[in-house]
């Protein structure tokens, strides 16, 4: 089954970032296709690559870093959304005249379309949020 | 691709950033040519209010906005019946003409539609 999975919270208050990873997991390890993971609201602040979470802590962002490369998993974060919440990569800060970027590895910025595009290819929108 | 898309907006307007993000979600939806369908439940329904005044609270007014979404071909918004008889809301009230859905119809809506974004 092709899926897009759509994440809504940030990571660590809420269990859905973890929740939402776990399934990504299983979903590839059965054979499925995942064609997207979507950050939405406040789930753009899973791709902030300065995230220091204490050693016996999991650390999320680079969980996500990890399996978009070992699975060439397509990682968007919503572009409107990451505006707002200061999640940048190194064009958007040029373009915006800021003076950092921090968007984690193997994240990618882009707007709503990839959501809509998404859905319309998969069978199945799958979405974690509060 | 067409696919049947239902937007379900279960949350009051200006608490929380969804009613806005899902406006956004709307228009993007229509500009990829989809069948779109909007669903008001629970708090949801608070969103078309009409007369909606933000000023105290200095977040935009954004319900102008349903009665913009006819032009982009987006006209089929639904309510819960159940969800405006419990918060004292009439058909008059709203800022666009809807159609009252009992909640038992609202799962056979959702039934029908291939995909449902939530907000």
């Amino acid at each position: 089954m092709k899926f897009v999975i759509q994440v809504n919270e940030g990571p660590y208050q809420h269990q859905t970032t973890d929740s939402a990873y776990q399934f990504t997991r299983a979903a590839l390890a059965k054979g499925h296709e995942v064609l997207r993971v979507f950050f939405y609201h406040d789930g753009v602040n899973n791709g902030t690559r300065l995230t220091s979470p204490p050693q016996d802590d999991r650390d999320v962002v680079s969980r996500w870093s990890a399996m978009a490369a070992e699975h060439d998993l397509d990682l968007v974060i919503c572009v409107a959304a990451a505006h707002r919440r200061g999640i940048l990569d190194e064009s958007e800060m040029k373009r915006l005249d800021k003076d950092a970027h921090n968007l984690a590895p193997g994240f990618r910025i882009s707007g709503l379309g990839q959501l809509i595009e998404g859905v319309v290819l998969a069978d199945r929108l799958v979405v974690f949020g509060d | 691709m067409i696919k049947k898309c239902l937007y379900v907006n279960r949350r009051a307007p200006y608490g929380t950033s969804y009613a806005l993000e899902a406006i956004d979600a709307v228009l993007i939806g229509a500009a990829f040519d989809q069948d779109i369908s909007l669903l008001f439940i629970d708090d949801g329904v608070f969103q078309l209010k009409r007369d909606q005044d933000t000023t105290d609270v200095e977040i935009k007014n954004f319900s102008p906005a349903y009665r913009a979404f006819d032009m982009y071909d987006v006209e089929k918004l639904y309510v819960s019946e159940e969800a405006m008889a419990a918060r004292g809301l009439k058909k008059r009230d709203l800022v666009v003409d809807v159609e009252v859905l009992s909640d038992s119809t609202i799962r056979d809506l959702m039934d029908e539609h291939d995909v449902i974004f939530t907000f």
